[in-house]
């Protein structure tokens, strides 16, 4: 059996959670106060995902960099690969919200799109 | 110069929110003054999600967060002029400002909207011994150099503070590559959001240490190594526990200021525990048509509420400019009180005539209360006694006044909010 530490985040409390698993399925949830936490540890130990946000550098605009995230979220262990792609991005102004900016992000099946509007200086 | 009802100085969240509802409101003569070169304040380097839950029920980022509101500015045809520096704010509510296309230029406006924000409180505020070498920002430099001009400040780092924006430029100079060390706060809890310090320093194994501050600096022209320490109960420093960590990176996010200077100037009244104006229900200072809103009155931790509490100060401007003042008989003035745990509240006072049907009365506590309840008595009556699991510095706390409630009360003079352990 294997057991996870959690610190849960619905609420100012932080309960310290406790998640067992056996083959990869909880079993058990325990050190929270409330059911927040149960369905929080639950998520987070089998799919853990993340919003990535960052900037994008942006060629021929108004500003340096675009502001952007990932349309939905990632798998956790793939922030840093999402990271490596957006980080050797380079896109041409202009961009507006929504615009995507890197399609599929090291093959997640997600598309980075811009935050903010940068217009052509 | 063209005069114009209502000036708003400001435009971040507080000032567009307060501009729109203003608009919303009838007025057609508002001009917003902002002395960035675009709208939307801080939000715009704050690159990360989370904002708009309460507001829009999704999780934006603050660039479009702060969007959805230029574009109603913009649909709207309210008037701003960037690059504008308010020098002076006259009791009279003459608006003094100056920019490089109208030089100094005066507009008597009727109601005046302080909409400033609020700054960090910088390293000359906290007492850190050792040297002044570069490499030392405030959380909120380093976020604008990293998510605006593009730039590292450095790859090696140190946090002191814990604070959000520290604890989200932890995970940003991570991302981007940076090693981020440790995150020291001198008090025994932080001073952010739960779910911060989980996605921001937990996913990516950055150590906390509560009660611990920096006792050393290092480095004659760039910054080589900091000190940190735990600390005592008293906040002082306790000999051999020293631990020393090579940076090339401090940066400090230590709490944040709301930046009066211009309403000191013009004779508002300041609390001392805000360091922001004292208003009343109408968000409306002790000079009559100025208003207050937004981090410039009392620092916010989520955005959504200072969008709401600059609403309701864009509708009472209004209200004073149609009305030449906010009526009201002097006579149902009541005074709200924090203490035993409550450290402010936001309004002061409430003049139950001028009240709306439902008032939100913001405050914040000043210690970590578990299984404790958030009590209101009117008068000595005990009116209101939520229990709640848990109860934090970091994070705002607010409670719903009715106006038919307090009406019941004949002569009520005061209401008092505290916290209580049964």
């Amino acid at each position: 059996m294997e057991k996870r530490e959690l610190t849960c985040i619905g609420c100012p409390m932080g309960c310290q959670l406790t998640v067992s698993m056996e083959n990869g399925e909880v079993t058990e949830v325990a050190g929270n106060t409330c059911p927040k936490g149960d369905i929080y540890a639950r998520k987070e130990v089998v799919n853990p995902t993340r919003i990535v946000t960052s900037t994008v550098k942006i060629k021929g605009g108004d500003k340096e960099r675009v502001s952007c995230k990932t349309a939905s979220d990632i798998p956790k262990d793939k922030i840093f690969a999402v990271m490596k792609d957006i980080d050797a991005a380079c896109v041409n102004a202009p961009a507006h919200i929504g615009d995507v900016l890197i399609k599929n992000v090291a093959g997640t099946g997600v598309d980075v799109i811009a935050t903010r509007n940068v217009e052509i200086a | 110069m063209k005069t114009y009802d209502i000036v708003i100085v400001g435009g971040g969240p507080a000032g567009l929110a307060a501009a729109v509802a203003a608009k919303e409101a009838g007025n057609d003569s508002i001009l917003i003054l902002e002395r960035d070169h675009e709208l939307g304040g801080i939000l715009n380097q704050c690159i990360h999600n989370g904002f708009g839950l309460h507001t829009f029920k999704e999780e934006l980022t603050g660039p479009e967060y702060a969007y959805r509101f230029i574009k109603q500015v913009l649909d709207l045809g309210i008037e701003y002029k960037l690059n504008t520096m308010v020098m002076d704010i006259a009791k009279d509510k003459t608006v003094t400002a100056m920019n490089k296309e109208d030089g100094m230029f005066q507009i008597p406006a009727k109601a005046v909207i302080l909409a400033m924000g609020c700054r960090e409180r910088p390293r000359g505020a906290l007492n850190i011994p050792g040297y002044r070498p570069a490499g030392i920002f405030s959380a909120g430099t380093a976020q604008r150099l990293v998510n605006i001009e593009g730039y590292m400040p450095g790859r090696e780092v140190v946090i002191l503070g814990s604070g959000d924006i520290g604890l989200i430029m932890a995970r940003r100079m991570t991302l981007e590559g940076a090693k981020v060390k440790v995150v020291a706060e001198l008090m025994p809890y932080s001073g952010g959001l739960k779910r911060n310090i989980v996605q921001c320093l937990d996913d990516y194994g950055i150590p906390l240490k509560l009660s611990h501050t920096v006792v050393d600096i290092e480095g004659k022209e760039h910054l080589t190594a900091v000190t940190i320490a735990e600390v005592g109960a008293d906040r002082k420093p306790i000999p051999g526990t020293e631990e020393r960590y090579t940076c090339d990176t401090l940066l400090l996010s230590c709490g944040l200021i709301p930046e009066n200077e211009l309403s000191r100037a013009a004779g508002v009244k300041m609390s001392t525990v805000t360091s922001g104006p004292v208003v009343n229900e109408s968000l409306e200072t002790n000079i009559p048509g100025v208003f207050a809103c937004g981090n410039v009155l009392h620092v916010h931790d989520l955005v959504d509420y200072v969008s709401e509490e600059a609403k309701r100060a864009g509708q009472n401007a209004v209200k004073f400019v149609n009305d030449g003042c906010m009526k009201a008989s002097e006579e149902n003035i009541i005074e709200l009180v924090a203490t035993e745990g409550a450290r402010y509240t936001v309004p002061s006072t409430i003049n139950v005539d001028r009240m709306e049907d439902l008032l939100t009365v913001r405050f914040r506590v000043g210690d970590v209360y578990k299984n404790s309840f958030v009590s209101v008595y009117f008068d000595d009556e005990r009116v209101l006694h939520n229990q709640k699991r848990i109860i934090a510095p970091g994070e705002m706390e607010q409670i719903i006044l009715r106006k038919s409630q307090l009406l019941e009360y004949k002569n009520l003079k005061k209401i008092t909010v505290k916290i209580e352990k049964e």
